[in-house]
């Protein structure tokens, strides 16, 4: 028995030594980025993987470093900011979602020597901004809008869906101005509704978003859109099974089902994060602002590429981007709630 | 053999498991190509090699002190109460209403209130869990799991119909009477780490288990059941009333762990607060056999592996560090019951 | 008995030490050995060391020194599989059948010749069943589902088991305590064939009657310690005894006055199911008054313990009525000897005092209803200790490590010391050594002088004879004798319980 307790102390001795040589040589000239993903964490093919494309482009092309950690609910996302916070290589934190808004605040008021960018940054006009924090928002709703009139036009069954992630004004307001495109173009449309959950993981459940998108096809309906992270997936899968189409969201998700997603509603958070490193870098970042990333500065849209172009008829195209302008000189007025 | 070689035999089992697993873990590591003692030395000095990483590992450990005990005191009557994720956001929400709903509350009543309505909360929630299979007979491992999607997919309802503070995912904030203070502000030590005064209410808990289930007529009886049911029908027991009461306590004890977030941390109740502090619980109360105050240490232990798994994100993914969890809590039960047949240990 | 060399021995138990607890070994340098072709007989008091010296052969238990021999080889066993490979086989005093399987299942299974080549060769396997039973005389009906056998037959089976598994040495462990004459006189003369075949069997017993009767050699234990190794042929009654105590006991005949004339316990017209939802109790009456002893014999599974167990409310009568005077709530004062102390009489992870207070927790003299007065519970727990002569002396031990008999003990005491105006009984002294059993017995005269209304069920006919103040015999579930036990003896309440007689309807 005395062994077991020899190796073991053994081992705690080693690796609390071990503690002093950790110095890993940093290049004190280069700019370090820490990041903290959302629940969703990489790998959802949505928004949190736009955030690290926009990483990857700023190694690229900027020459920084980064590091990132995907914390789970709860108390783990400060826990996180302040993990990065505390260290002295990093200069500039991260947090990817509405959810960090109080967290992120709070670190960038503890920390005013960090600085801070937070997408989907809630902001309250009440409320002043620490000049260490830039809030990056998104008009959601103008590409939500968008996507929704090309759904009202391209049905052929004159019933659309909707799935949504955990229930909550954020993903309702994704829901409403689609329902408005929708309606824009397309009075008499039915629009089946439909929400993976009540908790955060509600973002993480493709076997739910597959149940829901294969009852509202099996109800008729033929283009789904979906704000419901991983869970979207699941949405994929069903509208391959199927032969049905879906819309993506955040990132263009084309490649997750080609042929059956028309078009995604695209959310630039990849150049929203590229360019605040890049202020950092140049030196003319400013914090204590919101930065709104809306229709007119390509901030939101709908993807149209090589590879869905033929999906979506040119007279849809056309009547789209008619849409587009509207929005844009305000001649359209989107409900978000 | 006597007491003390006893007790020592029986914490080499769980010992010698963190070794194996922990040896396992550099292996993974290795695989994926980064260096196992970097690893584990940023590990253990961010966790316990420093007062705030300290903090925040107990901070976790508070949360699962409690629904530790909660699993642990079911299964003293030989109950599974898998629902201790649901009981706690049940406990978590009631406490953050009575914050938010009796604002003028001196601290002094404020504080009893909001323990009153956590335990309650907890402790109806795992009730109905009891009643069912009491009147019924329906499986409490069925019941409570079933209740745990209830409470998620109810508090969740209600906070975002009622409660919300637009776009966020969480309620206002209790009034700061109703606030357990953090030791950083009390004492200046654990610096920035959520560690509060739940902490010490956690301890209380354990003290008031121990004190139910060894020196009250109800621990006894619940004992019995837990033991030998068959006994209880002898001695006249009634056991509906048995399961039905260590089925609430156990409640009330996991809905106690929400204060640990909500009048301890954030000051609001938040969805998805919880973070499987429920589940774990069920694995804390079998590596402590159940034991309160073998909960204590086994809860920081688990503490460590958590908050440690996150310290050490940006170098290993999260999967591997939850590989490393789930191997290491099969090692422990696995190791620990050669060690009792081998050496004919037990601990009561 | 044949003359016996040497190195024919079959088993050698060489300064066996084993201590459960530091301070007291359970068995202290024991030397043991037996033969071929004998029926060795092992005795002793109460948690003197026949069980666990026994699980030591057996490989249940690892002695912390001293060596084994079987067949003039040492032997290691590191569990029971291990002592079976060498031919050493064991029959607890809890049999360890599975009740759903067949009697054969139950024989066959779990050897592992019958699973060398993962398919059970079911007919080369029954049929050397069959020839072990006819060879010994053993009479079973091998398709018979095993629950709910009589505890003979299950004994039975439980022989076979081992006789199938090529044992050459075979244990018994108190076997006769649950049987009845009938039963114990079948199981000798197979004991007999078994001893003429030339196996080793070793017999633990309390009854001196048996030893006498069947054994070859006699090994006492008292304490750990052999006291005497002896022939049979040339030992008494009475020097056993001595042996077994240290001194000479004189058998008190004690008798008392009879009852009064309230009644306490009314049953009328019962009816109740078994398990298996047959008719258990087929209409029963019967009338107890104070300080009134009712003995009730039977072959075992004849409805005595379902009669038992409904009278306490442990079983839901389907017609008839039960009343117990002066009682509203009268199931909770009743004390209650259950016959199967494993499934309801005792927690056996709890510790001895924790067991005294079962069912009684809520007394005054323990709780103020809530909170549990320890300190009065040991103080009763040392009480009863020293008054049952529980071994170890100690209020804190857990009941599983208690012997069998020191367990009864325990029931017993807690049963006999609660303040009730009726006592159920089942088996009083199952297991226990003479000094016990008289103990107990005294215990129950004295209870039922004090007015208590006593019901007894035993299979133990002298025990029924020397307490009962009426003697009900039960047979299929109903009564189908009523004795005065002045004037009946063994043989006629035998002839009763086999349903060769009966004086009632
Ligand atoms: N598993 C155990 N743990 C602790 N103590 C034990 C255990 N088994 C036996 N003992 C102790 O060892 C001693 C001998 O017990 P054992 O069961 O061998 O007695 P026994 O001679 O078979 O008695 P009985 O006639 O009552 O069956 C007793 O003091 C008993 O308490
Ligand atoms: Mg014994």
């Amino acid at each position: 028995m005395k062994n077991f307790l020899l190796i073991f102390i053994t081992i705690f001795l080693f690796t609390s030594c071990g503690k002093k040589e950790n110095n890993t040589v940093t290049d004190k000239s280069k700019i370090k980025v820490g990041l903290v993903f959302d629940v969703g964490g990489r790998g959802d093919k949505s928004f949190n993987d736009a955030a690290y494309r926009g990483l990857e482009k700023a190694k690229q092309e900027l020459g920084i470093e980064y590091e990132y950690i995907e914390p789970g609910p709860g108390a783990e996302r400060e826990a996180a900011l302040r993990q990065f916070a505390n260290r002295p290589d990093i200069s500039i934190i991260f947090g990817i979602g509405f959810i960090f808004t109080d967290e992120i605040t709070k670190a960038a008021i503890e920390f005013p020597d960090k600085k801070f960018a937070c997408v989907d940054y809630t902001y309250d006009s009440a409320k002043t901004l620490p000049p260490n924090l830039v809030a990056l928002e998104f008009r959601e709703e103008e590409g939500s809008f968008l996507v929704g009139a090309i759904a009202g036009l391209m049905t052929k069954t004159n019933k659309v869906g909707f799935v949504g992630g955990m229930e909550s004004p954020l993903i309702k307001k994704f829901q409403v101005s689609y329902e408005a495109g929708v309606k824009y173009v397309n009075k008499d449309c039915q629009i089946l509704i439909g929400y993976a959950g009540v908790t955060g993981d509600a973002f993480k459940n493709p076997g739910k978003g597959k149940e829901i998108a294969l009852g509202q096809y099996n109800d008729g309906v033929d283009i789904i859109y979906h704000a419901s992270g991983v869970t979207g997936l699941g949405v994929f899968e069903a509208a391959r099974e199927t032969k049905k189409f879906a819309i993506g969201v955040d990132s263009d998700q084309n490649d997750e089902a080609p042929g059956f997603i028309i078009t995604s509603m695209v959310k630039a958070v990849d150049v929203a994060v590229f360019e605040v490193i890049k202020e950092v870098k140049e030196g003319s970042f400013k914090g204590g602002r919101a930065e709104t990333f809306g229709l007119k500065t390509n901030g939101v849209d709908y993807a149209y590429t090589e590879k869905n172009k033929n999906l979506i008829p040119q007279d849809v195209r056309t009547k789209v981007e008619a849409i587009r302008k509207e929005i844009i000189e305000g001649k359209i007025t989107i409900p978000v709630k | 053999m006597n007491k003390i070689t006893k007790y020592i035999y029986s914490a080499a089992g769980p010992i010698l498991s963190i070794i194996i697993s922990l040896i396992f873990g550099a292996v993974l590591i290795a695989l994926i190509g980064k260096n196992p003692i970097d690893i584990y030395t940023k590990m253990f000095s961010d966790t316990i090699g420093n007062s705030y990483g300290f903090g925040q590992v107990m901070f976790k450990s508070t949360t699962l002190i409690f629904t530790g005990l909660a699993a642990a005191f079911a299964f003293k009557a030989g109950l599974f109460n898998i629902g201790a994720e649901g009981q706690l956001t049940i406990g978590a929400f009631a406490s953050a209403w009575v914050g938010i709903t009796f604002v003028n509350f001196p601290w002094q009543i404020i504080i009893p209130l909001s323990l009153l309505a956590a335990f309650i909360g907890g402790a109806f929630w795992a009730g109905i869990a009891g009643y069912l299979k009491a009147r019924f007979g329906s499986h409490e491992v069925i019941n409570t799991i079933m209740l745990n999607f209830i409470a998620m997919a109810l508090v969740s309802y209600i906070v975002n119909n009622i409660y919300l503070v637009p776009a966020t995912i969480h309620t206002p904030e209790i009034s700061p009477e109703s606030v357990l203070l953090r030791f950083d502000i009390l004492t200046g030590m654990f610096k920035g780490s959520p560690f509060n005064l739940s902490f010490p209410i956690a301890i209380g808990a354990c003290i008031l288990m121990y004190l139910i289930i060894n020196k009250s007529v109800l621990g006894y009886r619940i004992r019995t059941y837990g033991f030998n049911p068959f006994a209880a029908e002898y001695a006249k027991m009634k056991s509906g009333r048995i399961i039905l009461w260590s089925m609430a306590v156990s409640g009330g004890l996991a809905g106690l762990g929400g204060l640990n977030f909500v009048n301890g941390y954030k000051h609001y109740f938040e969805l998805g607060l919880s973070e499987n502090a429920g589940y774990i619980g069920i694995a804390v109360a079998l590596i402590a056999r159940n034991n309160p105050f073998a909960i204590i240490p086994v809860s920081i232990f688990f503490g460590i592996l958590e908050y440690g798994g996150l310290t050490v994100n940006t170098l290993v993914p999260k999967e591997i560090v939850t590989i490393m969890q789930g191997i290491i809590i099969l090692l422990i039960i696995a190791v620990t019951k050669i060690f009792e047949k081998k050496f004919k240990v037990k601990t009561v | 008995m044949r003359e016996q060399t040497a190195n024919s021995v079959s088993v050698q138990l060489i300064d066996i030490v084993k201590s459960f607890q530091a301070g007291y070994n359970a068995n202290d340098h024991v030397n043991f050995s037996a033969y071929p072709g004998e029926i060795h007989a092992l005795i002793g008091e109460n948690g003197a060391g026949k069980s666990t010296l026994m699980n030591i052969l057996y490989g249940m238990y690892q002695a912390d020194s001293g060596k084994i021999l079987i067949n003039g080889k040492e032997a290691k066993f590191r569990s029971p599989a291990d002592a079976i490979k060498l031919g050493v086989g064991m029959v607890h005093q809890h049999f360890m059948l599975v009740n759903t399987f067949s009697v054969l299942e139950n024989i066959i299974l779990g050897d592992e010749d019958t699973f060398r080549f993962d398919v059970i060769d079911m007919k080369r396997s029954k049929q050397k069943v069959i020839e072990l039973k006819k060879s010994f005389e053993i009479n079973v009906e091998l398709d018979d589902i095993s629950g709910g056998l009589a505890v003979g037959i299950q004994q039975k089976i439980e022989i076979l088991k081992l006789l199938y598994r090529n044992a050459e040495i075979m244990i018994l462990d108190e076997p006769t305590a649950i049987l009845t004459p009938q039963e114990t006189e079948e199981l000798f003369k197979t004991l007999a064939e078994l001893k003429n075949s030339g196996k080793t069997i070793i017999l633990i017993t309390h009854k001196l009657g048996e030893v006498l009767a069947i054994s070859d050699r006699v090994t006492v234990l008292r304490r750990g310690k052999v006291t005497g190794i002896l022939k049979t042929n040339q030992t008494s009654s009475n020097e056993l005894a001595k042996m077994i105590t240290g001194r000479s006991i004189e058998s008190q005949v004690i008798k008392k006055s009879a009852g009064g004339e309230k009644i306490i316990l009314e049953v009328n017209d019962l009816y109740i199911n078994n398990d298996r939802g047959s008719l258990a109790i087929n209409g029963i009456s019967l009338i107890i008054k104070e300080g009134e002893i009712f003995g009730i014999a039977g072959v075992e599974g004849n409805g005595q313990e379902e009669l038992a167990e409904a009278i306490c409310g442990l079983r839901k009568i389907s017609k008839g009525t039960i009343n117990i005077a002066g009682i509203d709530d009268f199931k909770k004062s009743i004390a209650h000897i259950p016959a199967n102390r494993h499934k309801y009489g005792i927690v056996k992870e709890f510790t001895l005092e924790e067991n005294l207070i079962l069912g009684r927790e809520k007394e005054e003299n323990f709780s103020n209803g809530w909170i549990l007065n320890n300190k009065k519970i040991n103080e009763f727990s040392e009480v009863i200790i020293e008054e049952y002569d529980i071994r170890p002396e100690n209020s804190k031990a857990l009941m599983e490590g208690l012997s069998g008999g020191n367990q009864q003990k325990a029931v017993a005491a807690r049963e006999m010391t609660k303040n009730s105006d009726l006592v159920v009984i089942s088996h009083p002294t199952r297991g226990l050594d003479i000094l016990a059993s008289e103990f107990v017995h005294r215990t129950i005269l004295e209870e039922s002088k004090k007015g208590k209304a006593i019901l007894l069920i035993s299979s133990d006919l002298s025990e029924l004879l020397k307490l009962s103040d009426k003697i009900a015999v039960m047979y299929n579930g109903r009564i189908t004798g009523e004795l005065d036990p002045k004037s009946t003896n063994e043989n006629e309440i035998g002839e009763y319980m086999t349903g060769l007689k009966s004086n009632k309807r």
